[in-house]
């Protein structure tokens, strides 16, 4: 640092301490957090790293990302890389079976929304693309059909398979599946469920009927497949199906029958939402709830009363009632407690900028943990083809 | 792909095909934190072309080497990123599995 920042960094000091014997109580409790930098005078502090809700508006809802926006002040708000090293964390709240949620702590928006767009529409799975149909007298079209095994989840790691493109559909870039339902005569009404789709490990077995030229090979199917995909090393043990064995396609009424092959391929979801990976991926800023003042007796327990996701506590000390808050992390940030007069003097509603919680459904092709690495490795490989493209 | 100048390369304009938000607003991020840019910003011409233009002005450098260098931060930063989410999924695995040894849990 030069000279004059020196000098810029002494000024600052002598006017921060100015600023502390105005003294907010909510500001000091804020600088006394953690992950909050001591350098800025407490509001512009504030403004940086929280959203302020208001009763009619949220305010200071922009991250401040140029590097010189506080160089008056003798602050640096440019990117090191050792700062964000020593600022940066991640914590798992849960992750069971198809879910994860955990806290994403010292980063800004644009990359924590990188990620979710690219779990939502970038990382590839397997779904159904093309559907044979051989024959079908259910009430429902085969276009409609199609479209709802389209939307199957397929329990198949999709990073063993390669993009099909205009390659000739073989056992690198498709999975086949059959299916074949009748309903007999005099029988109830049958409902065929996603359990009722087989994997074809072999490839598919509809001859193609266009070529007759050559009388002594093998007949042509609608896929070339070298080797059956169950001999494979990846597959052999696990074998590849549904996610779900319980999804409604169709049901059948005595006589109607649905014989049909299924044609899965690797895709993205900004192809088709059939393609994400995720039911849903998003986050949301952590939310900060302060007593301005202290709120005993019947204000305490009108506060409790308003807040419907049971935010507040009472505690009691020597007979008075006391609003304590209690679980700051179930606000929804209704402002239903700073409603009314004077109330929003008593109650502040905040949300921590660089604090997310993220929460990751995966649909079952892989697991919500491998989901989310795979998301940041895709931006790190498109980074990557950047470089590449610009030496 | 670049669009500048040839007397003047700390102006540029970069048009890459393929990209959108994701990408241009995880950059603009980058190039803003960095002291040397004086200004960046990123468009997007058309809604329905897969095509993202972002502007850089440094202060002196050449821009394709600022925007070079704000792609490697990213990347960095992404590295970062996965090993420390990782690190906090194998230590929330292993505090789940101490507090119930019989549980199954899923290490991938």
């Amino acid at each position: 640092m030069s000279g004059k920042d020196k000098n810029l960094h002494i000024m600052m000091t002598e006017s921060e301490s100015e600023q502390e014997d105005v003294g907010k109580e909510g500001i000091e409790w804020i600088m006394n957090l953690p992950d909050v930098p001591m350098k800025l005078p407490p509001h512009v502090e504030l403004q940086r790293t929280r959203v302020e809700c208001k009763g009619d508006a949220p305010i200071h809802t922009d991250t401040i990302q140029y590097s010189g926006a506080f160089a008056s002040m003798g602050f640096d708000n440019s990117l090191r890389l050792d700062n964000f090293r020593n600022n940066f964390k991640i914590e798992v709240i849960n992750l069971k079976g198809d879910d994860i949620e955990f806290d994403m702590i010292g980063i800004d928006p644009a990359l924590a929304n990188a990620f979710r767009r690219i779990l939502i529409a970038e990382v590839p799975t397997m779904a159904i693309e093309k559907v044979l149909f051989a024959n079908n007298t259910s009430i429902v079209q085969d276009e409609v059909l199609a479209h709802r095994l389209g939307l199957i989840p397929i329990r198949v790691d999709p990073r063993l398979f390669k993009y099909s493109d205009k390659d000739a559909p073989n056992e690198n870039n498709t999975i086949v599946f059959r299916l074949h339902a009748r309903c007999e005569r005099g029988k109830p009404r049958l409902t065929v469920k996603s359990e009722a789709l087989t994997w074809l490990p072999n490839g598919s077995e509809f001859p193609l009927v266009s070529d007759k030229s050559i009388p002594n090979s093998k007949p042509q199917t609608y896929t070339s497949f070298s080797c059956s995909q169950d001999k494979l090393p990846e597959f052999s043990k696990n074998s590849i199906g549904p996610k779900d064995s319980d999804i409604i396609l169709a049901r059948l009424g005595p006589g109607q029958e649905i014989e049909l092959e299924a044609h899965a391929v690797k895709g993205m979801g900004k192809t088709h939402a059939k393609w994400s990976p995720v039911a849903t991926a998003w986050y949301r800023m952590l939310p900060e709830v302060l007593l301005l003042e202290e709120i005993e007796d019947e204000l305490a327990e009108e506060l409790k009363r308003k807040c419907p996701v049971n935010v507040f506590d009472i505690e009691d000390i020597a007979g008075k009632k006391r609003a304590t808050v209690a679980r700051p992390r179930a606000c929804t940030l209704c402002r239903e407690c700073i409603r009314g007069d004077a109330w929003e003097k008593r109650v502040a509603l905040r949300r921590v900028k660089d604090h997310f919680i993220f929460k990751i459904e995966s649909t079952g092709a892989l697991p919500p943990n491998v989901l989310f690495t795979e998301a940041v490795k895709i931006l790190e490989d498109k980074c990557e083809r950047l470089i590449a493209e610009l030496s | 792909m670049e669009h500048g100048s040839f007397t003047d390369e700390t102006k540029s304009t970069f048009s890459m095909a393929d990209e959108d938000h994701t990408l241009a607003n995880a950059l603009r991020y980058t190039l803003n934190q960095d002291p040397r840019v004086t200004f960046c910003g990123y468009s997007i011409p058309h809604p329905s072309d897969n095509r993202v233009n972002i502007r850089v002005q440094t202060t002196g450098d050449p821009a394709r080497e600022v925007l070079k260098d704000a792609c490697q931060n990213l990347m960095v930063v992404c590295q970062h990123v996965r090993n420390t989410f990782d690190k906090a999924v194998l230590d929330f695995n292993l505090t789940k599995a101490k507090e119930e040894p019989e549980g199954d849990i899923s290490i991938e």
